[in-house]
């Protein structure tokens, strides 16, 4: 009951904070590719993988008092940002998941900018194609974001290290 | 004349309870609508299990796929020599709006949570693999297939054709919205969409709505949020789909057993039980199938297995109560061992479903590039998030309703002889006192 719902609890006591829902989206969906079993169904969407699974079962975790969740303004648009209770901790302390350990791979994580996560999240959206492939696709889909070599290199590295966490 | 320009010599017209005609005139539709991949779409309904709820949602996926196609079709011709606009990308977007269920089977949520399936995938397979659907759409053009199957999965490089037919107001949720209303026969889900279409305007990458249809939208958001909790997250819906989900658990697991004989093999279903269904297995599999195994599963040795089907069949479903998991946990703990005393699997017939397990969604305007919000074109050419701008929209979206309902068969509680177990059990499915006809 609620498996998943705990799962992500265990990423939030973990993370002990997220800045941006934007962030947390992406977070989540890396960390699936990276083989932590999240089950959120994910979909591209215009600003790249996007679960609306997850936005509803934060929700819920919100209601239920197992998050806090803080409202930004930001003049342009609101930011959400997210921190486990000790409700939530209460809640957490009563399953027996058998998760990898995520620390390193969290850590990793949040330490970036959403912008760079949206680049390494879309380009593990399109890892079934060849790196050239790949790059040229994450040029056609987000041509917005103008992403440099730079960053794409950066981003390339960033996944390997991910993946090396792995073994 | 290319296939691509072809025009049938007289427009055919399919009468629509919704739209009145769907109209179509492009022989590559044409064509399109006559496959075998797209008539299997008849085959599978729109609303899965809400028959058991409204028993008038007996419509199919492929009169929401005409539907969907249709209101494309009126808004291309809305859109046509407007600015951002390119013409060339018309048969595309027709065929993306008519191919973008393509890929669902029988009961899909269900089946892809309990299988680990992605009806996405199928859809991107049928209409890029070995079946007649491909081979219309390489007619039209080499690597079309490939286009209409990349502006589906919403990674095709023009985003303003994706958000025709995926957007937070697409031709997608305005045909299921007003079309699922009609056949549940609900008053919510209606709303003016031919005003709504008169103030869609491409812009750039965008479909946006010109600020003075702000009323016609606001109606259109009102409607989803009350489909969204009336229809959609119906409890008694809810119920026949866990009792549903289950059945599949159930035959998977004896099927993984291999202590179990099935008195017919599942032959459609080995497959699914295995995790390893192709292209050629998920279309041979429609609901009629499905209901030919649930009617003989009613007939089965095992008894779990039996009486989930027979409870599906001849809507016997489970009742419900709401639900706290921060209040109730500890309760919900001592609930799961008593049915386990009284010899109820609690894996079969205890359940927690949350509004979060079900395939909708309501209008969130989301964080800044989290997701693509509904855009109001301002009369100074400004574009602004609709909630800004409408308190309606503003007051709805704000609001985070959420609720999580616990299942179990009522009629197997009362049949227990056990009475000390049966009153706790009750006690704490319904409090102390507490009515306990929830239906």
């Amino acid at each position: 009951m609620l498996n998943n719902h705990a799962k992500l609890m265990q990423f939030f006591s973990v993370a002990d904070g997220v800045t941006g829902r934007k962030k947390l989206q992406k977070m989540i969906y890396i960390l699936q590719k990276c083989n932590v079993p999240f089950e959120e169904k994910y979909q591209f969407h215009f600003y790249g993988p996007y679960s609306e699974e997850l936005t509803l079962r934060v929700e819920e975790l919100c209601n239920l008092g197992f998050l806090q969740e803080e409202k930004e303004d930001k003049s342009n648009y609101y930011q959400y940002n997210y921190k486990i209770t000790s409700t939530g901790e209460d809640f957490l302390d009563q399953f027996l998941l058998d998760m990898p350990d995520m620390t390193t791979k969290v850590g990793m994580l949040k330490e970036r900018s959403s912008r760079f996560l949206e680049l390494v999240s879309t380009m593990f959206y399109f890892d079934d194609l060849p790196l050239e492939e790949n790059i040229e696709k994450v040029h056609t889909v987000k041509p917005k974001q103008n992403y440099s070599h730079e960053e794409i290199q950066e981003a390339v590295t960033f996944i390997k290290k991910l993946k090396d966490e792995d073994k | 004349m290319t296939y691509r320009d072809e025009q049938l010599s007289e427009e055919k017209v399919f009468k629509d309870p919704v739209h009145r005609y769907v109209h179509v005139k492009d022989r590559a539709i044409w064509d399109l609508i006559a496959a075998p991949e797209f008539q299997r779409l008849r085959r599978i309904k729109q609303l899965g299990t809400t028959n058991l709820t409204f028993h008038g949602a007996e419509h199919s996926r492929f009169n929401h796929s005409l539907g969907v196609y249709e209101i494309v079709r009126r808004i291309i011709n809305n859109f046509q020599d407007r600015p951002h606009w390119n013409n060339e990308e018309r048969l595309l977007c027709l065929c993306a709006a008519l191919l973008h269920d393509l890929g669902h089977g029988p009961f899909s949520h269900s089946f892809e949570k309990v299988f680990k399936l992605d009806h996405e995938y199928f859809t991107q397979q049928i209409i890029i693999g070995d079946t007649k659907v491909n081979e219309i759409l390489e007619r039209v053009g080499p690597g079309f297939s490939q286009k209409v199957a990349d502006v589906i999965a919403k990674t095709y490089e023009d985003k303003l054709v994706v958000s025709l037919i995926s957007s937070q107001i697409d031709a997608d949720r305005m045909d299921y919205l007003q079309r699922d209303a009609y056949f549940t026969g609900v008053s919510y889900g209606h709303f003016d969409m031919e005003r709504i279409l008169r103030v869609m305007r491409p812009i750039d990458d965008q479909v946006v709505i010109k600020s003075t249809g702000m009323h016609a939208v606001e109606d259109y958001i009102m409607s989803r949020y009350q489909m969204y909790w009336q229809v959609y997250f119906h409890p008694v819906t809810r119920s026949a789909e866990v009792i549903l989900s289950k059945i599949l658990h159930r035959a998977k697991y004896l099927y993984e057993t291999n202590e179990f004989t099935f008195k017919l093999k599942p032959t459609h279903f080995l497959s699914f039980f295995e995790e390893n269904v192709d292209l050629k297995d998920y279309l041979k599999l429609d609901e009629m199938i499905v209901h030919y195994y649930f009617q003989l599963w009613q007939d089965e040795d095992d008894e779990i297995l039996r009486d989930l089907c027979e409870r599906f069949m001849n809507r016997r479903l489970f009742k419900y109560v709401e639900f706290n998991p921060n209040l109730q946990m500890n309760e919900w703990m001592e609930l799961y061992k008593l049915f386990q005393q009284a010899g109820i699997d609690p894996e079969y017939y205890l359940v927690v479903d949350s509004s979060s397990d079900l395939p909708y969604d309501f209008y969130r305007p989301g964080e800044e590039e989290e997701r693509l919000p509904i855009h109001l074109l301002m009369p100074d050419g400004n574009l602004k998030e609709l909630s800004r701008h409408s308190d309606i929209v503003e007051s709805i979206s704000g609001k985070k309703r959420t609720d999580h309902k616990l299942y179990f068969p009522k009629d197997k509680l009362n049949e227990l002889q056990d009475e000390a177990v049966k009153t706790r059990m009750k006690e704490i499915l319904y409090g102390q006192g507490a009515k306990e006809d929830v239906e």
